[in-house]
C-alpha cells in the first residue's frame, strides 16, 4: 500500500488567556484603535446579551438565544468581512449583527416575536436569522455562485455550530463550494455543546474543520476566544475567496458560557466546574489585559464603556417595548408579491376575529 | 411514562434522539429513561434528523421498534426523504418481508411563545402519505393510551404531540399499561344539534366553546379525531346523520387541511344527512407568525362559538 494523501489541521492563536501576544500579530492588531474598537464590540455584545436575557426573565421577550462567551469569534467575524458581503447567520450571532449594523431593536423585535426583526435596516443583502439547522449553509453557497457568476468581488459567509456540521446540508454546502470554488468561507462556531450533547457524542473525527478535507477545501482551528486569531483566519480565508481561490472552513473553538436558550437548563447535563473551567477562557478578558498592558485601557475606561454601553442598550430597549403590537395583518404582509384572492378574504376575517384570542 | 412501561416490558423498544437521554428531552418526554434503561436503548443521536428516521428504518428491518424523537415538528423536514420514499412503503415494497414497526414523535402546534419554526402544524403533510398512520393526543391520558399503541402497532406511525399539552395539562394518569384504539374518533361529549370534530390542543377551545354554547341552548356534540389518518369515518358519519350539522376545527393552514378530508367525506356519504353547509374553523394560509400574533392565528374559542352558531342560523 502507500499513502495517497495526508493531511494536518494547524491551530492558530495569536492571543493567550493571559492577554499576551503569540507569535508576530497581525497588522490590524498592532493598531490599538482597531483594538479597541473590537474591544468595545464585544462589550456592548456582550452587555445587550446580558439585557435580553433578563428581559426574557422578565417576561419583556420570548425565547432567546445567548451569545454569552462567543464575543470573540462574532466579532471577529464580522471585522475580517466587508459591508459589501452577505452574512448567513444562525440564530446567536448577536455579535456578528451588531457590528454589520443590524440593530437593537430589530434583534429585540425578532426574539420578541415580530417578524420585523428579520427587516435588517443595515445589512439588507444578509440573511435573517436561521433556526432550522444547517440550512443556512447551503444559501451562503448560493449566493456566493451568484457573486461568481456577476463576476463580483463579494464573499459569503456562514456560520454554524458543531451540532450543525452532523447535518447533511452542511456536507452538501462544503461539496459543492468545494467542487464550484466559491467565494465563501465557513465558519464553525464550536462552543461544546449542541444543546445537552458534547462534541464528543456528536462525532468521531478529532476536529470540525478536518471535514474540509473530503470536500476538497482547506480547514484550519482558531482559538474562538481570541479575537486577533479570528479575524486574521477570517481575514486570509476572505482574501483567498475573493482572490478566486475558493471556499474555506474556519473552526473556531469557543463555550457556551450560558444555557443553549432561556428555555434550556444546561446544568441537567453539564457540570458547574466544566463551565467555571471554560470562564477562565472567555476573550473579553484576554483583551482587555492586552490593553492594558499596551496603556490604553484601565478600571475608569471600563466604568466609562459599560455606562456608555448600558445608556446605548437602555434606549433601544425602551425604543422596543414602545413598539405597538403588529396588526393581524401583518399574518398576510409580504406572504407573497401579490395576496391571491382566497386569502385575501382571510386577511379580512383575521381583521374581524381581532383580539378574540382573550390574550 | 408510556415510554417506560413499553421499554419494561418489551425488549425490542429503543429510544433515539436529539437530546433525548442526560436531558430527557426538550420537553422532558424522555426524562430518567436514559437513566432507567442504559445509554444504549435511550441514546442521544448526532443533530441530523434526516440521520434519526433512516436508522429507525434500518433498526426496525432488524426486529427492534424504534421510538424516534423529533424535536420540533419544523425540524422534521430532512427526514421527510427517508419517512416518505422508505419508511412509509419498506412494507409494501418488499412485500412484507421487511416492516417499520416505528414511532415518529414530534412536538406539534403553537400556542407556547416558542421560536420560528417552532410552532407549525403541518399534520396535512404526513396524512397525504399512503403507509403512515398520524395520530395526536388530546390530552395527558390519551397520550398515555395511544402512545402505547403506537408503539404496539407494526407499521410507523407518526406521533404528533400539541406543545400546548406539555404546558398547559396536568392530569393523573394510571401506568396499567393499557393502550387505546387507534384509527377511532372519541365521542368527548354527546350533542343533539351539531357535530364538531377537532383534533389535538385545539379539543381545549372546542370543548369550551361547546360549553358556552350549551348555555345558549345549543348542544355540541364533539369528537376528537384522534388518528388523523386513516380518518374513523363512521364516528363521524354516525354523528352527522344525528345532528345534521358539522363544524371542523383545525390549527393547521385551511388549504388542504385534515378538514377538507373530513368535509368531503361528509359530503361524499353524508350529504342527505346535512342540515346546513359544512364550516371550517381554521389557522390562515399563512406562515405561522411569530408569538406575538400566534394567538390570532389559532383559532380562538370566540372563532368556534361564531362558527357553531352561523350553522345554527344557516336556514334548512
Amino acid at each position: 500500500m502507500r499513502t495517497v494523501i495526508e493531511f494536518r489541521v494547524e491551530y492558530l492563536q495569536r492571543l493567550d488567556p493571559d492577554g499576551n501576544a503569540v507569535g508576530e500579530l497581525p497588522a490590524f492588531a498592532r493598531d490599538p484603535d482597531e483594538v479597541l474598537r473590537m474591544y468595545r464590540a464585544m462589550t456592548l455584545a456582550r452587555a445587550f446579551d446580558a439585557k435580553a436575557v433578563n428581559l426574557q426573565r422578565t417576561g419583556q421577550l420570548g425565547t432567546y438565544a445567548s451569545c454569552l462567551g462567543h464575543e470573540a469569534t462574532h466579532i471577529g467575524i464580522g471585522a475580517a468581512m466587508r459591508a459589501e458581503d452577505v452574512f448567513a447567520p444562525v440564530y446567536r450571532e448577536v455579535g456578528t449583527q451588531l457590528w454589520r449594523g443590524v440593530t437593537m431593536r430589530e434583534i429585540l423585535l425578532y426574539w420578541g416575536g415580530d417578524e420585523r426583526g428579520n427587516d435588517f435596516s443595515g445589512p439588507r443583502a444578509d440573511f435573517p436569522w436561521c433556526v432550522p439547522i444547517a440550512t443556512q449553509t447551503l444559501h451562503a453557497a448560493g449566493a456566493a455562485m451568484a457573486f461568481k457568476i456577476r463576476r463580483e468581488p463579494r464573499c459569503a459567509v456562514a456560520t454554524i455550530g458543531d451540532g450543525g456540521t452532523s447535518e447533511g446540508a452542511f456536507y452538501e454546502a462544503l461539496n459543492v463550494a468545494g467542487a464550484r470554488a466559491l467565494p465563501v468561507v465557513f465558519a464553525v462556531v464550536n462552543n461544546g455543546w449542541a444543546i445537552s450533547v458534547p462534541v464528543a457524542a456528536q462525532t468521531a473525527a478529532r476536529t470540525l474543520a478536518q471535514k474540509a478535507i473530503a470536500a476538497g477545501i482547506p480547514g484550519l482551528q482558531v482559538d474562538g476566544n481570541d479575537v486577533f486569531a479570528v479575524r486574521e483566519a477570517m481575514s486570509a480565508a476572505l482574501e483567498r475567496a475573493r482572490g478566486g481561490g475558493g471556499p474555506t472552513l474556519v473552526e473556531a473553538l469557543t463555550y457556551r458560557l450560558s444555557d443553549h436558550t432561556t428555555a434550556d437548563d444546561a446544568s441537567r447535563y453539564r457540570s458547574a466546574r466544566e463551565v467555571d473551567d471554560a470562564r477562565a477562557l472567555e476573550p473579553l478578558l484576554r483583551t482587555r489585559r492586552f490593553l492594558e498592558k499596551a496603556g490604553r485601557w484601565n478600571a475608569d475606561r471600563e466604568r466609562e464603556l459599560l455606562a456608555e454601553c448600558a445608556r446605548t442598550i437602555d434606549a433601544a430597549v425602551a425604543d422596543h417595548l414602545a413598539a405597538p403590537r403588529p396588526s393581524t395583518d401583518a399574518m398576510f404582509d409580504h406572504l407573497f408579491a401579490n395576496l391571491p384572492e382566497r386569502i385575501r378574504e382571510q386577511r379580512i376575517a383575521a381583521r374581524r376575529h381581532a383580539g378574540t384570542d382573550g390574550h | 411514562m408510556a415510554h417506560g412501561w413499553e421499554m419494561q416490558h418489551d425488549p425490542a423498544v429503543v429510544v433515539i434522539g436529539e437530546d433525548v437521554g442526560a436531558n430527557g428531552g426538550v420537553f422532558r418526554a424522555t426524562q430518567g429513561l436514559q437513566q432507567r434503561f442504559g445509554a444504549e436503548r435511550v441514546q442521544d443521536t448526532p443533530l441530523a434528523e434526516a440521520a434519526i428516521a433512516g436508522i429507525a428504518i434500518g433498526m426496525a428491518a432488524q426486529g427492534l421498534k424504534p421510538i424516534a424523537e423529533i424535536q420540533f415538528m419544523g425540524f422534521l423536514y430532512p427526514a421527510l426523504d427517508q419517512i416518505i420514499n422508505h419508511m412509509s412503503r419498506l412494507r409494501h415494497r418488499t412485500r412484507g418481508r421487511l416492516t417499520c414497526p416505528i414511532v415518529m414523535r414530534m412536538p406539534h402546534g403553537g400556542g407556547i411563545h416558542a421560536p420560528e419554526h417552532h410552532s407549525e402544524s403541518v399534520e396535512t403533510l404526513l396524512c397525504h402519505v399512503p403507509g403512515l398512520r398520524v395520530v395526536s393526543p388530546s390530552s395527558p391520558a390519551r397520550a398515555y393510551g395511544l402512545l402505547l399503541a403506537a408503539i404496539r402497532d407494526p407499521d410507523p406511525v407518526m406521533f404528533l404531540e400539541p406543545t400546548r399539552l406539555y404546558r398547559a395539562s396536568r392530569q393523573e394518569v394510571p401506568d396499567d399499561g393499557r393502550a387505546l384504539p387507534l384509527d377511532r374518533a372519541f365521542v368527548l361529549r354527546e350533542g343533539a344539534d351539531v357535530t364538531i370534530v377537532a383534533w389535538g390542543a385545539m379539543i381545549a377551545e372546542t370543548l369550551q366553546a361547546s360549553a358556552e354554547l350549551a348555555d345558549t341552548g345549543v348542544d355540541a356534540e364533539v369528537i376528537d379525531l384522534a388518528t388523523l389518518s386513516p380518518i374513523d369515518a363512521t364516528t363521524i358519519l354516525d354523528s352527522v346523520a344525528k345532528t345534521g350539522r358539522l363544524v371542523i376545527v383545525q390549527e393547521a393552514a385551511r388549504n388542504v387541511g385534515v378538514g377538507a378530508e373530513i368535509a368531503a367525506i361528509a359530503a361524499e356519504d353524508g350529504l342527505f344527512d346535512l342540515l346546513a353547509p359544512i364550516r371550517r374553523v381554521t389557522g390562515y394560509d399563512t406562515v405561522m407568525p411569530l408569538h406575538r400574533l400566534e394567538r390570532e392565528y389559532i383559532p380562538s374559542v370566540r372563532r368556534i362559538v361564531d362558527a357553531v352558531r352561523g350553522t345554527m342560523a344557516d336556514p334548512r
